[in-house]
C-alpha cells in the first residue's frame, strides 16, 4: 500500500511531462490566438484547483487506511454519529470554492461565446464527410482547408446539410456544434503564422461511418498573403487552351462524360462530376453536393484532410472512393486508366 | 400444502419452489435478485468483450482489426450494454436481495410484478443485443442523435432494435422502481421510520423514484423515433421541419437523471459497507441522505450540460454552468461524510471493503473532472474528447462498478452460505483498480491532447500512439481481473468457507438472520428501535463512553425457535408473468421482423395479463 505512494506521484509526473506536449498536432496546451488562450486560462485555474483537491483527500484516505487499520485486540471505537459544524463546513466551504470559480467562468463564456463585430465571416456548412466554407463578403467559395489572415477576428456560421457536426480546430479554441435547422456562430483568431500544413481540426460529433476521418485545415497567414489567397481563390477554373492535351480532355470529362456511378447503398445511375462538384466558370455550374474543386490543387490535403494532395492519391481516389474513406458519399465512377489520368491532370491543373 | 387450483382453466398455479420450475416460477425476491445479479453480470462480460474489441482496433494507430462501422456498432451497443444491461440490473439485483431484509420484510410489495421485471428485463436484454444475431447492430452511439438516427442514415434495423429494445426493458425499470417505492413505504418493521432506514434502502427509494420519473421523458422519445421512423412522421427530420434538438433535450433530461440512476445505489451501497468495517456508524446520517435528495432533485436540472455546444446561447449555457458546479456540492459533502465514518475507525481491510473505499478515490477524481466539464467556457475545449470518456468511466467504472462489487464480496454470504475467497478477492480487487487506472488515467492526457471520441482510428502524426497502447494493455488486465472475479465467484459456491449469519460483524437486519437467508426472511418480524438496530442488540455503550458487546445480545435469528415457520405465509409461485413478459418481449420485437409477431405477442401477453388477475392463491387465506 505505501509503495503506491511513490508510484502515483512519479506516474501523475510522467503523464503532465508526456501529455501537455504543446507540440502536438490538436493539443488544447497551445493555444495560439486569445479564444483558446482565454480558455487555457479557465482550464488552468480549474486544474490546480483539482490538484488541490486531489494531493488532499486521496493521500488522507491513504493515511487513514493505514493509521486506523484493524489490529488484533483493538477496543470497537467511539460510536460518533455527525458532527454539526462540521457537515456545515464542508457544506459552505464548496459552495463558497464554487462560487469564486464561477466568475471568470462565466466571464470567459460571454467572451468566447459572442464574436467581435469586425469580424471576417465564413459560412461552414458540414456534409458527411467534409466541410464546405464560404467566404459571402470575399466571394470565396473552398472546402475543407480554410485561410485566415493572422491577428483579425473570423466569424463562423455553423449549418449543416445532413446530420449534426462539430467544428473543432484546438489550437484555436473551443467547438460548436453544426446542426442542420439552425446557424450557430462562433468565432476564432489566430495570432500567429499557421505552420506549413495549417493548424488541424476535425468533426467532434459522431456523423456515421466516416467520422473519424472528417478532418479539416486552417492556415493562418499575414493579411497580405490572405488578400492574394483571396484575389486567387476567386479566379474561375482555366480555360481549355491554357491546358495541356491530357488536362484538356480531364477538362471535357469532367463537364461531359456520362459515368456509371455505384452508391454505397447500392443504388446505380449516370452521372457527371460537374452533377455534384463545381469548378467556376465551366457551362454546369453551383452543384453543393460534393466539394468545390475549383482550387482544388491549391490545397495541401485531400478527401476532408485526410490524405496529401499528390496524383497518386487522387488517381487512387477515383478508382475506388469506399477503400480510401469507407462509406463515402461519392459514388463508385467506374472510369477507365485513361480517364482517371486525363482527370487527375484536370483536377491538377486547378490552381 | 393444497393442490393447485386451475386459474381461468388454463394453468394450474405451481406449488414447489425446488427445481429449475421452482426458479422459473419463482416470485421469491431473494431468487429474482440472484436472477438479475447472474444475468447482469453475463451481459457484463458481454459489454466488456466489446470494450476489448474497441480497445484493440485503438491500440495503435490505423488499426484495422474490424470494419469502421462494426467499431461504431462496438462503442454504441458496448455503452447500451453496459448502462442498461449490465449497471441498472445489478443494482436492482441489490435492491432485490438486500431491501427486504434491511427492513425486516417477508418479500416485495407485489411480487408477482417483480418477477414479471425480471423476465421482461432478460427478454428485453435480448432484443436489445438482437442488432448482433441477426448482423445489424445499432450504429449511431448510445445517445442516437437524431437525425443520423433516422431511417435516410441508418437504414438497417439496428435501430429498431435500439429503439424496441429500449422500450421494453423501460417497462422492466418502471415496474421495478414502483414495486421498491411501495414496499419500503409499506413493508418496513415495526418501528422503523424514515429517519431509522439503511442508507441503502434510502438511496433505492431515490433511485426508484427518479426512474419513474426519467423513463416516461426516453419513452416519449423513442415512440417519437419510431413514429418517424415507421410511420413517416417527422419530430427530428430536419428536412422536413423537425427539430433535432428536441431529441437532445429529451435524451438528455432522461440521460442526466439516469446518470443518478446508475451512482445513487452505489453510493447506498458504500453507505453500508464502510460503517460495517470500519465499526463506526455512518458520520452524518442525515445529511447523507439530504444530500442525496437534493442530487436527486438537482439531477434534473443540469441535463444541457452534456449540450454546451449545441448553440444555447450565453445565458442558458451560463445556467446550467452555474447548476452543474452546484451539484458538486452534495457529493462533495458525501465524500467528507465517509472519511469521516473511517477516521478513528477500526478499519478491516476485507475486499468488501477494499472495493468501497477504492470506490471513494475514483470517484473523487471522477467527480473533479466533472468540476472541470461544468466549466462550460472550457468545456467547448474537452467536450467530446477522450477526456469525458475519462470522466464517464471513472465514475461509472471506479465509481458504480467498483461499488456493486463490494456488494457484491459484502452479501455474497448472506445468499449463498459461504463467502468470497479473500486472498483471490485481494488480488481481483488490486488488479481491477491498477488496470482501471492504467486503462482509463491516460485517457485524460489523451482527450486533453485533442483525441476525438468515436473515431474508429487515428493517423500516427498526432502524438497519440503511446498512451492508447497503454490504455489497451490496462483494458486487457480489467479483462483478466473480471475473469478471476467470476472464478471466484463460481468456485466460492461449493468451496467457500461456510459463512455464520453475521460474518462482518454487521450493523443492519439482514445480519440478524441465518445465512443462507431462509426463504421467509424473517421467523418473527422485528421490532426496531435503533438505526443500526442489529448493531444496538450486539453492543451498547457504557457510561463511560466505551462501546462493548452486550451478553448474549448477537443470537441469531427472530424467533426460529419458538415459530413454526412452516406455518409462514408466503406468496405462491406463478407462470405468468414470464407468460406476460414472452408477449411483451414478442410484442415489441415483431416490430422489427413481422407484424404478425406483434400479433401473436400481443395475444400471449393478453393471456398472461388475464390469466394473471384470475389467478388464485393456493392456500385459503382466512387464517393470515
Amino acid at each position: 500500500m505505501t509503495r503506491a505512494i511513490p508510484l502515483l506521484i512519479f506516474g501523475t509526473i510522467l503523464m503532465l511531462a508526456v501529455g501537455c506536449t504543446p507540440d502536438h498536432l490538436m493539443s488544447t496546451f497551445d493555444p495560439v490566438g486569445p479564444v483558446a488562450a482565454e480558455q487555457k486560462k479557465v482550464w488552468d485555474y480549474v486544474f490546480w484547483a483539482m490538484v488541490f483537491v486531489f494531493v488532499t483527500v486521496l493521500p488522507a484516505l491513504l493515511y487513514m487506511c493505514i493509521k486506523f487499520r484493524r489490529k488484533e485486540g483493538d477496543p470497537i471505537p467511539a460510536q460518533v454519529h455527525g458532527n454539526r459544524n462540521l457537515e456545515i463546513l464542508w457544506t459552505v466551504l464548496p459552495i463558497v470554492v464554487l462560487a469564486v470559480a464561477a466568475v471568470p467562468t462565466l466571464n470567459v463564456l460571454r467572451f468566447v461565446l459572442e464574436p467581435p463585430a469586425n469580424s471576417i465571416q465564413v459560412n461552414v456548412t458540414g456534409h458527411q464527410w467534409w466541410w464546405e466554407f464560404e467566404y459571402p463578403e470575399l466571394g470565396v467559395k473552398t472546402a475543407n482547408e480554410l485561410y485566415v489572415p493572422v491577428g483579425h477576428p473570423v466569424q463562423f456560421n455553423l449549418m449543416s446539410k445532413d446530420v449534426i457536426h462539430s467544428f473543432w480546430v484546438p489550437k484555436l479554441g473551443g467547438k460548436m456544434d453544426a446542426i442542420p435547422t439552425r446557424t450557430n456562430v462562433m468565432w476564432y483568431q489566430a495570432d500567429v503564422v499557421s505552420p506549413e500544413e495549417g493548424f488541424y481540426g476535425q468533426c467532434m460529433e459522431f456523423c456515421g461511418t466516416s467520422h473519424a476521418n472528417m478532418k479539416l485545415r486552417v492556415h493562418a497567414v499575414d493579411s497580405d498573403e490572405f488578400d492574394q489567397w483571396v484575389e486567387d481563390q476567386t479566379e474561375p477554373g482555366p480555360e481549355a487552351e491554357e491546358l495541356s492535351e491530357l488536362a484538356a480532355q480531364g477538362k471535357d470529362h469532367f463537364e461531359n462524360l456520362d459515368f456509371k456511378a455505384t452508391y454505397t447503398d447500392g443504388s446505380v445511375s449516370q452521372q457527371r462530376c460537374a452533377y455534384c462538384h463545381t469548378v467556376a466558370g465551366l457551362g454546369i455550374s453551383g452543384a453543393r453536393t460534393g466539394p468545390n474543386l475549383t482550387h482544388l490543387a491549391s490545397r495541401g490535403t485531400l478527401l476532408s484532410a485526410m490524405v496529401d494532395n499528390t496524383s497518386e492519391n487522387l488517381a487512387d481516389w477515383l478508382e475506388n472512393p469506399q477503400v480510401m474513406k469507407p462509406g463515402s458519399r461519392m459514388p463508385n465512377p467506374e472510369l477507365s486508366d485513361e480517364q482517371t489520368a486525363a482527370l487527375v491532370a484536370y483536377l491538377q491543373s486547378l490552381k | 400444502m393444497a393442490t393447485g387450483t386451475q386459474s381461468g382453466g388454463i394453468l394450474a398455479r405451481p406449488t414447489s419452489i425446488d427445481g429449475v420450475w421452482g426458479w422459473i416460477t419463482t416470485v421469491d425476491a431473494k431468487r429474482i435478485g440472484m436472477m438479475y445479479i447472474t444475468t447482469s453480470i453475463l451481459f457484463f462480460l458481454w459489454g466488456g468483450i466489446q470494450a476489448l474489441i474497441v480497445r484493440t482496433q485503438l491500440s495503435h494507430p490505423g488499426a484495422e482489426f474490424v470494419s469502421p462501422d462494426t467499431y461504431n456498432s462496438m462503442f454504441t451497443m458496448h455503452a447500451l450494454t453496459m448502462i442498461f444491461l449490465a449497471i441498472m440490473p445489478m443494482s436492482v439485483g441489490f435492491f432485490n436481495l438486500v431491501v427486504p431484509l434491511q427492513i425486516g420484510a417477508r418479500d416485495v410489495a407485489f411480487p408477482r410484478m417483480n418477477a414479471l421485471s425480471y423476465w421482461v428485463y432478460l427478454f428485453g436484454g435480448i432484443l436489445l443485443s438482437m442488432g448482433w444475431l441477426v448482423g445489424e447492430a445499432a450504429s449511431a452511439g448510445w445517445f442516437a442523435y437524431a437525425p443520423l438516427t433516422e431511417s435516410a442514415y441508418a437504414a438497417n434495423r439496428g435501430m429498431d432494435f435500439y429503439v424496441l429494445g429500449l422500450l421494453v426493458l423501460g417497462t422492466s425499470s418502471m415496474a421495478g422502481a414502483f414495486n421498491f417505492i411501495v414496499t419500503i413505504i409499506n413493508l418496513r418493521a415495526p418501528g422503523m421510520s424514515f429517519f431509522k432506514l439503511p442508507v441503502f434502502v434510502w438511496m433505492t427509494f431515490l433511485t426508484s423514484i427518479l426512474l419513474v420519473t426519467a423513463f416516461p421523458v426516453i419513452t416519449v422519445a423513442l415512440i417519437e423515433l419510431m413514429f418517424d421512423r415507421y410511420l413517416g412522421a417527422n419530430f427530428f427530420i430536419a428536412s422536413q421541419g423537425g427539430d433535432p434538438l428536441l431529441w437532445q433535450h429529451l435524451f438528455w433530461v432522461f440521460g442526466h437523471p439516469e446518470v443518478y440512476i446508475l451512482i445513487l445505489p452505489a453510493m447506498g451501497i458504500v453507505s453500508e459497507v464502510l460503517p460495517t468495517f470500519a465499526r463506526k456508524p455512518l458520520f452524518g446520517y442525515s445529511v447523507i441522505i439530504f444530500s442525496g435528495i437534493v442530487i436527486g432533485v438537482m439531477g434534473w436540472m443540469v441535463w444541457s450540460h452534456h449540450m454546451f455546444t449545441v448553440g444555447l446561447g450565453t445565458v442558458a449555457v451560463g445556467v446550467f454552468t452555474v447548476t452543474t458546479m452546484l451539484i458538486a456540492v452534495p457529493t462533495g459533502v458525501k465524500v467528507f461524510s465517509w472519511m469521516a465514518t473511517l477516521w478513528k475507525g477500526s478499519i478491516a481491510l476485507t475486499t468488501a471493503n477494499l472495493y468501497s473505499i477504492g470506490f471513494i478515490a475514483l470517484f473523487v477524481i471522477g467527480g473533479l473532472s466533472g468540476v472541470s466539464h461544468a466549466m462550460s467556457s472550457s468545456d467547448f475545449q474537452q467536450h467530446e474528447t477522450y477526456y469525458v470518456i475519462a470522466h464517464i468511466h471513472y465514475v461509472l467504472f471506479g465509481g458504480s462498478i467498483m461499488a456493486l462489487f463490494s456488494g457484491l464480496y459484502y452479501w455474497y454470504p448472506k445468499f449463498t452460505g459461504r463467502m468470497m475467497d479473500e486472498r483471490y478477492g485481494k488480488v481481483q480487487f488490486w488488479m481491477l483498480f491498477a488496470g482501471m487506472n492504467i486503462c482509463f488515467g491516460p485517457m485524460h492526457w489523451v482527450g486533453m491532447d485533442g483525441m476525438p471520441r468515436r473515431i474508429y482510428t487515428y493517423a500516427s502524426n498526432m502524438g497519440w500512439d503511446f498512451w492508447n497502447m497503454i490504455s489497451t494493455i490496462g483494458a486487457f488486465i480489467l479483462g483478466f481481473s473480471i475473469l478471476l472475479l467470476l472464478h471466484n465467484l463460481v468456485r466460492s459456491l461449493k468451496k467457500g468457507e461456510i459463512a455464520d449469519g453475521d460474518p462482518w460483524d454487521g450493523r443492519t437486519l439482514e445480519w440478524s438472520i441465518p445465512s443462507p437467508a431462509p426463504h421467509y426472511n424473517f421467523a418473527r418480524i422485528p421490532t426496531v428501535t435503533d438505526r443500526d438496530d442489529w448493531w444496538a442488540r450486539k453492543y451498547a455503550t457504557g457510561d463511560d463512553g466505551i462501546t462493548r458487546p452486550v451478553p448474549q445480545g448477537g443470537a441469531y435469528g427472530h424467533g426460529e425457535e419458538d415459530v413454526d415457520v412452516h406455518s409462514i405465509h408466503l406468496p405462491d409461485p406463478s407462470y405468468w408473468p414470464l407468460v406476460t413478459a414472452i408477449g411483451m418481449a414478442l410484442m415489441g420485437g415483431g416490430f422489427a421482423f413481422h407484424l404478425a409477431i406483434t400479433v401473436v405477442g400481443a395475444l400471449i401477453m393478453t393471456v398472461g395479463i388475464y390469466g394473471w388477475a384470475f389467478e388464485p392463491v393456493n392456500e385459503p387465506s382466512d387464517d393470515h
